[in-house]
């Protein structure tokens, strides 16, 4: 190799160098000032915050609005995690497993929140939840996520199954296994990676949800995200940089959370072994 | 025969409009080792699906010790089987994945122990059980296959293609130790290849697989020296196959018309006069020598000139153009007749007629 050669090489290497430090600086920037400003001890929203302190974590949790917003979120995200996930996955098994007909239908109706923008699904949720009183409830804000968060859980959930060779359960059935104990025993060990990454996207989602959420939300019931968008159309203030300061620790922990399951993989021991 | 432990009584499946088993009879004697050879395509895997029980019968009845099969899930059948790529549980050490059949029998822990270290001795993996497939090489994946397959004691087991994935050496010698286990533990084994000589080493008897049939059913050696269709003569070994009609049917032999040459061979059956038939005879079985040897009353001869000839260490294999046709005689070397030849010399080729058979070509 020639000196110009490795010369010109290492000029591409730190000009790659260079480029993936700006992008990162242009992503992240935002994110870091957002956390910064949601220290502040200043009374509205400056940057850079002029001293630190806690009060704006203390007025979410004392302020009765934040509060039970953040409250209502979370009693949303849990059931809406679940139901989605349990759905999503026996949705994805019957499509991958079975020969039923009509089975690209299903897959595009379960797909459907994906692709139709959301403000005609709002307003579709919207309608029938008024005929059957389900606006500003619970109940009804976890039909409306399930629904919103099913295709992630089906695609994340169809993809793990399509990397699990179907003879083992093939095998597992001539080895004595009925239908359900090689769900229990193979498929389910082998998929659980897919099914929890599914799991946390949909809580994800269901967590960082506005459109359908501003919809359906009363006064009196509403989540984070709705309690946010007020805020922001009214006062100011630092409070909704906690918020998002909250919401963006979350998020970070689910992509740690997926990371580690990734790592840890199909054709692991963590499982199957009793 | 002893009672038939496996029969298959008209067995056919079909998808959609596509046959893929159109028929198939077959009887299965405890301890037997029954090879289904075919190509790809010819139904064999399908009809090992069907006993297994991944695939139902579109018609036709399955007994397994005379019980029918047919309303039994595969979980209740009782039979092992040994998959093309093993479908080792990923997520299982191999010790699991030998337990798992225990297992779902309920067999107690201690017994499920002993059990799994018999089964890993058994097949010379005793100190890996507590790898995963993925540390092991394939032919050790391909042990614990059978292992698994094996533990649970079936009154039968199913083998598809078990050794597909490896190389020749180690398949030879998996071979081998299929063979000395079906021997030691005697047990029934349907083994589902596309390799003749796989077929030929291993199996008590072969059912032969095309079109979704079974075109001849029989002992190695009958399969080997008297097919009964072209697409046996054909698919088995290297044979020379002379299109010809039939003149005259005697004694279980014919005469045939060769397109000039008059051959006479074993009828395989049910041959009549006037038909198309085909005459087979291996390479080996075919004498060459100078151009003017005088054939034996019990022989065919056929004279040409030598176009090819290759070297193959034990054998010479030589390429004869016989009038229209191509002709190939295997000849050993270091036998008392050896003579080398050498393109465009002119010989004649001799073989006894026992060693040719007439076949009917169904498909044609």
């Amino acid at each position: 190799m020639t000196l110009s050669n490795m010369n010109t090489q290492a000029w591409w290497r730190g000009l790659r160098i260079a480029i993936t430090i700006l992008l990162v600086i242009f992503l992240v920037a935002p994110m870091v000032i957002v956390v910064l400003i949601s220290f502040s001890s200043a009374q509205f929203l400056t940057f850079p915050p002029p001293g630190f302190s806690l009060q704006w974590y203390r007025k979410l949790f004392s302020d009765p609005a934040w509060f039970d917003s953040l409250v209502a979120s979370v009693e949303i995200v849990i059931p809406t995690g679940i139901l989605a996930t349990v759905i999503g996955t026996a949705a994805a098994l019957g499509l991958a497993r079975s020969d039923i007909p009509g089975k690209k239908i299903v897959t595009g109706l379960l797909m459907a929140p994906i692709v139709v923008p959301v403000i005609v699904i709002a307003a579709a949720i919207y309608g029938v939840f008024r005929i059957w009183n389900l606006n500003g409830t619970l109940s009804g804000f976890i039909i409306a996520h399930t629904v919103l968060t099913l295709p992630y859980v089906v695609s994340t959930v169809l993809a793990s199954l399509q990397m699990v060779d179907e003879r083992y359960e093939q095998a597992a059935l001539t080895l004595g296994a009925s239908p359900w104990i090689v769900f229990y025993r193979i498929v389910f060990p082998l998929i659980l990676p897919g099914i929890l990454s599914g799991l946390l996207f949909a809580m994800v989602i269901s967590f960082d949800e506005l459109v359908v959420s501003l919809f359906i939300g009363s006064p009196t019931f509403r989540p984070v995200t709705v309690q946010m968008w007020a805020d922001v159309m009214g006062a100011v203030d630092p409070a909704i940089a906690a918020v998002g300061t909250l919401l963006f620790l979350f998020s970070l922990f689910v992509l740690v959370a997926e990371a580690v399951m990734r790592r840890a993989g199909i054709g692991s021991p963590l499982t199957g072994q009793s | 025969m002893t009672a038939a432990i496996l029969e298959l009584r008209d067995v056919r499946r079909s998808y959609d409009s596509v046959v893929a088993v159109d028929g198939v009879s077959v009887e299965l004697a405890e301890g037997e080792f029954l090879s289904f050879l075919g190509p790809s395509g010819s139904g064999k895997t399908t009809t090992l699906q069907m006993i297994a029980g991944l695939v139902a019968p579109t018609s036709g009845e399955i007994f397994l010790k005379g019980q029918p099969l047919n309303p039994l899930p595969p979980y209740r059948r009782n039979i092992g089987v040994v998959f093309q790529n093993y479908a080792l549980f990923p997520h299982m050490t191999v010790a699991k994945n030998i337990a798992f059949p225990l297992e779902m029998r309920h067999v107690p822990r201690d017994e499920i122990e002993q059990r799994v270290a018999r089964a890993l001795a058994l097949v010379g993996l005793a100190q890996h059980g507590s790898r995963l497939p993925s540390q092991m090489s394939g032919g050790q994946q391909q042990r614990v296959a059978l292992a698994r397959a094996m533990v649970f004691e079936p009154p039968l087991l199913l083998m598809d293609e078990p050794l597909g994935a490896l190389d020749k050496k180690l398949r030879e010698q998996m071979q081998l130790e299929i063979k000395q286990l079906h021997r030691n533990l005697g047990m029934t084994i349907i083994y589902v290849t596309h390799d003749q000589e796989e077929a030929l080493t291993m199996s008590d008897r072969i059912a032969v697989f095309n079109n979704g049939r079974i075109e001849q059913i029989g002992l190695p050696s009958e399969i080997y020296e008297h097919p009964n269709t072209r697409f046996v003569a054909n698919f088995i070994g290297e044979t020379n196959l002379f299109p010809g009609r039939v003149l005259e049917v005697a004694d279980g032999y014919c005469r045939i018309d060769g397109g000039g040459l008059e051959l006479r061979a074993r009828n395989s059956g049910t041959i009549k006069k006037g038909a198309n038939v085909y005459v087979a005879v291996r390479p080996e079985r075919t004498l060459l020598s100078g151009p003017h040897t005088v054939a034996e009353a019990d022989e065919n001869s056929v004279t040409g000139t030598i176009s090819e000839t290759v070297y193959l260490g034990r054998s010479w294999k030589y390429v004869v153009k016989a009038g229209g046709t191509l002709v190939t005689a295997v000849q050993q070397i270091g036998s008392r007749l050896d003579t080398s030849f050498a393109i465009g010399d002119a010989v004649s080729l001799q073989w006894k007629i026992e060693d040719a058979t007439a076949v009917y070509d169904p498909s044609a």
